[in-house]
């Protein structure tokens, strides 16, 4: 997954799924890799098609409407309260939402 | 069972507006549909009897002192789809990550739907995040087919349409990012309209793939969309992608296309969605269709869409990439579900997202991290955008010689429940014919165009941007002709539920 990675098409390893998990912050099963390597490979395969279209001269198009900045008045607005802020929150303490441990023991 | 559920909305709203019939009772007749049949259906997540009937309360009172109604839809039931935030039900997007998730917020349509007076009965079943085409990938089980309860509705507004083809709702909301409004519509008989993209609020609509996502409305008839058309589309401030243009008046155009006279009007017959490798009686339907569109004095012309034999690919990839993105906000810290083991902020958010995420959520998860990842990213990310220019670039040459365009929703009738769910692909060519609308931004809609093997299926009919107007017009002609050459809507044929 660096700059100079394989031509597009490759078949997707365990290892590469294993690798993508970890950066979209999933925990996977062992089978879970098989499964995935299996089906991402199918699909990857499939809507790989784009690159024989689009030539260079064509823009991309990110958005169907033309985007532009919207801007409002400054002015103050109520917001949701700290209590319901809070709300849904897994864990709160003192106002906050708490959290599990950021920086490792070692840190 | 009462007579008041087999009304459609414009019909229920003028006997509650001459104050007939209550619109308590109204809410009430739903209710009892709902606890009868949906036991076997599942189209709901969660009912709000209380909410439902106070809400349904304030009308008649409002009415009885005389006052105008709040809208033309004001006492009808409906159902919402559980994607969009309600500040006095849980909103759960079908997903174990939102379990019991109450927002402290209310969505602009669900606060136009209650300045509206209509009756939220509750939220509806759906594919997790809007992420599906069979309503088999929700966390709480999946939603059946009232024409035959052993197939899938459709997805992933599949609760939706069930809902309304069940009879327990004569309106709903679902969304639509690559054809969820309009593939459950197909599915279910039902009609089912995506509006163009920007033409209404997705504020508080929990995102799927932002530049895609659109709300609308799923109804029974024509009309009974338009009408809910209105309430929901406009334009809203609180977001930056919403179009501040008025809303095209949907109802006049339901209204005139009834009449049944589409001449002088030209519709464009797409040669790539023509129905090479669809089911012989989806095929059927559709030339039948085309025939019965000729009658109405339409001057049908044959339109190409070279690009959109890639929509599906670029779909595939513009679709997880969002996604991925999107869903990175459920990390197990501020709301949703927190799973209880992991030594570090980061392995309590990989295990939660390893219990809280569905199978087709990860694989979209993981596809879109891939697309997006540097070495690849060009190729398939930055490649998918350009399809994506090509396929609007299809489209205005087509508008250029057609008012509207169809074919039909969807390549296949509904099926069985269980046969794609393992294989993604097979999956995701349902989705075909109602793609390449989203990618462009442009407004398309389903209505029910007959049965094939006994399993309803749909035309599409889209338009440019903004033109909802000649769209509706076109499928209220259509549904007025097929009602008239049928001898009744295609929607009184759904067998009876058996609880």
């Amino acid at each position: 997954m660096t700059a100079d990675s394989p031509a597009p098409g490759g078949a997707i390893t365990r290892d590469e799924v294993a690798h993508l998990a970890r950066l979209a912050r999933l925990a996977v099963t062992e089978e879970e890799l098989d499964v995935f390597a299996g089906q991402l490979d199918v699909i990857i395969g499939a809507v790989a098609r784009v690159g024989e279209v689009a030539a260079d001269d064509i823009p991309p198009t990110s958005h169907a409407v033309p985007l532009e900045n919207v801007f409002r008045p400054d002015e103050h607005r109520p917001g949701l309260s700290q209590e319901q802020a809070l709300a849904g929150a897994p864990a709160a303490e003192d106002g906050r939402f708490m959290v599990p441990r950021i920086l490792g023991e070692e840190q | 069972m009462s007579e008041l559920i087999r009304l459609t909305a414009a019909e229920l709203a003028e006997k509650i507006h001459s104050r007939e019939v209550s619109a308590v009772e109204a809410a009430q007749a739903h209710l009892d549909r709902i606890a009868a049949v949906d036991g076997r259906v599942h189209a709901f997540l969660h009912i709000g009897s209380e909410a439902a009937l106070a809400s349904a309360e304030r009308v008649d009172a409002a009415l009885a002192r005389g006052a105008a109604p709040a809208s033309p839809l004001a006492g009808v039931p409906l159902a919402l789809k559980d994607v969009f935030t309600t500040s006095d039900m849980p909103t759960t997007c079908g997903s174990k990550i939102l379990e019991g998730w109450q927002p402290p917020y209310d969505a602009t349509v669900t606060e136009r739907l209650r300045a509206a007076g209509v009756t939220v009965l509750g939220k509806t079943n759906m594919d997790e995040f809007a992420m599906g085409s069979s309503t088999e990938h929700s966390a709480y089980g999946v939603t059946r087919n009232p024409w035959d309860t052993t197939r899938v509705p459709g997805g992933s507004g599949g609760g939706s349409a069930a809902a309304l083809a069940a009879y327990e709702a004569p309106l709903a909301i679902g969304t639509d990012t690559g054809g969820s409004i309009r593939q459950p519509a197909a599915f279910t008989g039902t009609v089912g309209v995506k509006p163009t993209y920007g033409g209404v609020s997705r504020y508080g609509l929990v995102a799927c793939a932002s530049s895609l996502d659109q709300a609308g409305p799923c109804a029974r008839t024509v009309l009974d969309a338009a009408l809910l058309h209105e309430v929901i589309a406009g334009h809203d401030p609180r977001d930056s992608t919403s179009i501040d243009r008025p809303v095209p008046d949907v109802v006049a155009a339901a209204r005139s296309g009834a009449r049944g006279d589409l001449s002088g009007l030209r519709v464009g017959v797409v040669r790539e969605l023509g129905g090479e490798g669809y089911q012989p009686g989806v095929r059927a339907a559709y030339e039948a269709s085309l025939r019965l569109l000729e009658k109405l004095g339409a001057e049908m012309v044959e339109v190409s869409c070279p690009h959109f034999e890639y929509g599906l690919a670029a779909y595939y990839l513009i679709l997880p990439s969002e996604v991925s993105s999107n869903l990175a906000r459920f990390d197990a810290m501020r709301y949703g579900l927190r799973a209880a083991e992991g030594r570090s902020a980061e392995e309590v958010m990989a295990n939660t997202r390893e219990q809280g995420f569905g199978a087709e959520a990860k694989r979209r998860i993981m596809l879109g991290t891939y697309a997006l990842s540097s070495g690849y990213y060009d190729a398939y990310y930055g490649q998918a955008q350009k399809v994506r220019t090509l396929i609007s670039r299809d489209f205005a040459k087509a508008f250029e010689q057609a008012d509207v365009l169809v074919s039909p929703t969807t390549p296949t009738v509904p099926f069985p429940i269980g046969d794609k769910v393992d294989d993604p692909l097979a999956m995701y060519l349902n989705d075909l014919a109602t793609i390449p609308t989203n990618l462009a931004g442009v407004t398309g809609m389903s209505v029910p165009s007959g049965l094939a093997d006994g399993l309803p299926v749909g035309l599409q009919v889209m338009a440019p941007a903004l033109g909802e107007a000649v769209m509706y017009r076109v499928g209220a002609a259509f549904e007025a002709a097929r009602d008239a050459d049928e001898g009744g809507p295609l929607i009184a044929r759904v067998p009876e539920v058996s609880a």
